[in-house]
């Protein structure tokens, strides 16, 4: 989960505000990594507070020496009551519809529901609406992802193959087309599940693939082709492969 | 200067062709404060136009006055020193750096040479603008490592420093980082826009358009702008004044890529195969990066190519595209997907025609 929480946590713990540049050496072990840092900076310092995103990565010699504090992910209401109460404080008026927006958009992660309520606030004014709010976010339009799966139910291969350049030339992230295109899969009611295993396999693989650093455009495309074939019953096994 | 670049707009309000964003920019620096912000889009959208626009209009002219300095880093890196050399690009008031053209060393650069720039805060006499501002080209190349390095830096010194970071594909960004900046989507012109934009260069050139003709110019541009107006000026050298139906001259390389691709449709032989190498290597060595090669190569193929096929071809060249990116040699994963290109073909061919 984000560091932000665990970190301000930390700091009032330890000892009295005066006292905290002297007595807590902030490091960021993927900021100032090294064994030779961890050796002699820390070597020379005392107590130690270890925050990490995901407890299996500490070795267990480590954890064990320490006590454990877990932070959950924070829910809806507490950040609900978080961004209120920053809107008080800076004057900013914000509907119920969108504060859930920003709630789903942020998916939890107060971080990042504070920058685009900045982001929001900046641009529209102090009245911030929910398209605002989505428009900051960098989140995709659902009619950009249904165009796309209506392009692939049609079965023409050079129609999907235009909804995929139009979709890379507006820049939307495929990571992000990709994430909302499993959405509209899981859900949709008139698939078997053996195809929609196909299309999640498919799917998982491109994600894969761009995290590699792949070109977005033909995994974009490769995903609309399986999925065609998923949605169209065309033979899923390649013919010509030899 | 090539009109690219004369014409390219110098404050937001010249901008024709994202209007709207210069507009919600321009609301965005009036309080002389900004977020830090990631600008992303396809090549040839206006993403540095913009950004150069939004540094005026932050800073004046000043930021206009640009000096390129190729410099060197020492980098104690515990047991060695290593040296590093980097172009910057800088005012007095911003510095603009592509960390990502060091390679695999580039954590190196957002851990020292970053943090250090970010740490510096500019003295100003005249009580205005308490930070600089940093662009990093190129985001999306960065290594993992220096992207989680980079997260750090934009917290710790938000105070003294803006990041505005400019990438292609945001999808390679880091979560971590695209939650700390204000996105900027910058979408590729339309056609209608990038006609409006060639109209307005003829215009001041000067010129009698044909009717139509810049029309032809930005279908032939694939929505980038920068292709358009440099096609637009190659025209203009080639014959003036312009016919109704004058050619729009392809780049060279991609005449060459739609060669190979009937080559490789006529004949599907280990000869030819050979001869296809030598053409690819021809292309590498003029500098064409390979996935654009693959891109242009497979859209050629989809040309000409029945419906089964297709499915087929363009899972092989997201295959082979993403085992250049995971390889070092280009061109072994290019001749595989011409080599697989040709079985597949031959087969169906045999399948089809006995």
């Amino acid at each position: 989960m984000p560091f932000w929480n665990i970190f301000s946590m930390l700091i009032p713990s330890c000892l009295r505000p005066e006292l905290y540049k002297s007595m807590v050496l902030e490091l960021n072990a993927r900021d100032d990594r090294g064994i030779n840092v961890v050796q002699t900076r820390i070597k020379d310092f005392a107590a130690v507070a270890v925050g990490s995103g995901q407890c299996q990565g500490i070795i267990e010699p480590l954890a064990s020496r320490c006590a454990k504090f877990r932070f959950k992910p924070l829910s809806e209401e507490i950040t609900s009551s978080r961004i209120l109460h920053i809107c008080n404080e800076e004057g900013l008026t914000l509907d119920a519809e969108a504060l859930s927006t920003l709630s789903s958009i942020s998916q939890g992660d107060l971080c990042r529901a504070i920058t685009y309520l900045q982001g929001a606030a900046r641009l529209f004014g102090s009245s911030i609406s929910s398209k605002d709010l989505i428009s900051v976010s960098g989140a995709i339009p659902q009619e950009v992802t249904e165009a796309l799966y209506e392009a692939c139910k049609s079965g023409d291969f050079d129609l999907a193959n235009k909804e995929v350049n139009n979709i890379i030339a507006e820049g939307y992230p495929v990571s992000q087309i990709l994430a909302q295109l499993f959405e509209v899969v899981v859900e949709a009611d008139d698939l078997s599940n053996e195809r929609k295993a196909c299309m999640c396999k498919s799917l998982a693989t491109a994600d894969k693939c761009l995290i590699d650093g792949a070109d977005e455009y033909l995994q974009l495309l490769d995903v609309a082709s399986n999925t065609m074939r998923a949605l169209c019953n065309m033979p899923q096994e390649r013919y010509y492969d030899s | 200067m090539l009109w690219v670049d004369k014409y390219r707009p110098k404050t937001l309000d010249q901008v024709i062709v994202h209007q709207e964003i210069a507009e919600n920019l321009k609301k965005l620096v009036t309080e002389q404060d900004c977020p830090h912000l990631l600008f992303y889009g396809p090549s040839g959208s206006g993403k540095k136009t913009l950004i150069m626009a939004l540094l005026r209009q932050i800073f004046g002219t000043s930021a206009e006055k640009v000096k390129v300095e190729n410099r060197t880093w020492k980098i104690d890196a515990g047991s060695r020193t290593i040296d590093l050399e980097l172009t910057t690009l800088s005012s007095t008031n911003h510095v603009e750096l592509s960390p990502s053209d060091v390679g695999f060393q580039d954590r190196y650069i957002v851990q020292e040479i970053i943090k250090e720039m970010a740490k510096n805060r500019p003295i100003d006499t005249k009580g205005k603008k308490g930070y600089k501002v940093l662009v990093l080209n190129e985001v999306d190349k960065l290594s993992r490592e220096a992207q989680h390095s980079l997260r750090r830096t934009m917290e710790k010194y938000s105070a003294s420093c803006r990041l505005i970071l400019c990438c292609n594909s945001s999808s390679k960004v880091t979560e971590a980082i695209r939650s700390r900046c204000l996105n900027v989507r910058i979408n590729a012109p339309k056609e209608e826009q990038i006609v409006k934009v060639l109209e307005f260069i003829g215009k001041k050139e000067g010129l009698q358009l044909p009717p139509g003709f810049a029309a032809r110019i930005a279908d032939k541009s694939n929505r980038s702008l920068r292709r358009a107006i440099l096609s637009f000026e190659t025209c203009r050298v080639q014959q003036y004044p312009f016919s109704s139906n004058q050619a729009i001259p392809p780049m060279d390389w991609e005449e060459y890529v739609s060669e190979i691709c009937s080559d490789i449709m006529r004949e599907q032989s280990p000869k030819r195969l050979f001869q296809v190498r030598g053409k690819l290597y021809e292309l590498l060595i003029n500098c064409i990066p390979p996935e654009i090669i693959l891109k242009k190569l497979l859209s050629e193929l989809l040309k000409k190519l029945d419906e089964e096929l297709k499915h087929e071809v363009c899972h092989w060249a997201a295959y082979y595209e993403h085992r250049m990116r995971m390889g070092q040699k280009a061109i072994f994963h290019l001749e595989a997907f011409v080599a697989k290109f040709m079985s597949i073909y031959k087969a169906f061919l045999i399948a089809t025609f006995g």
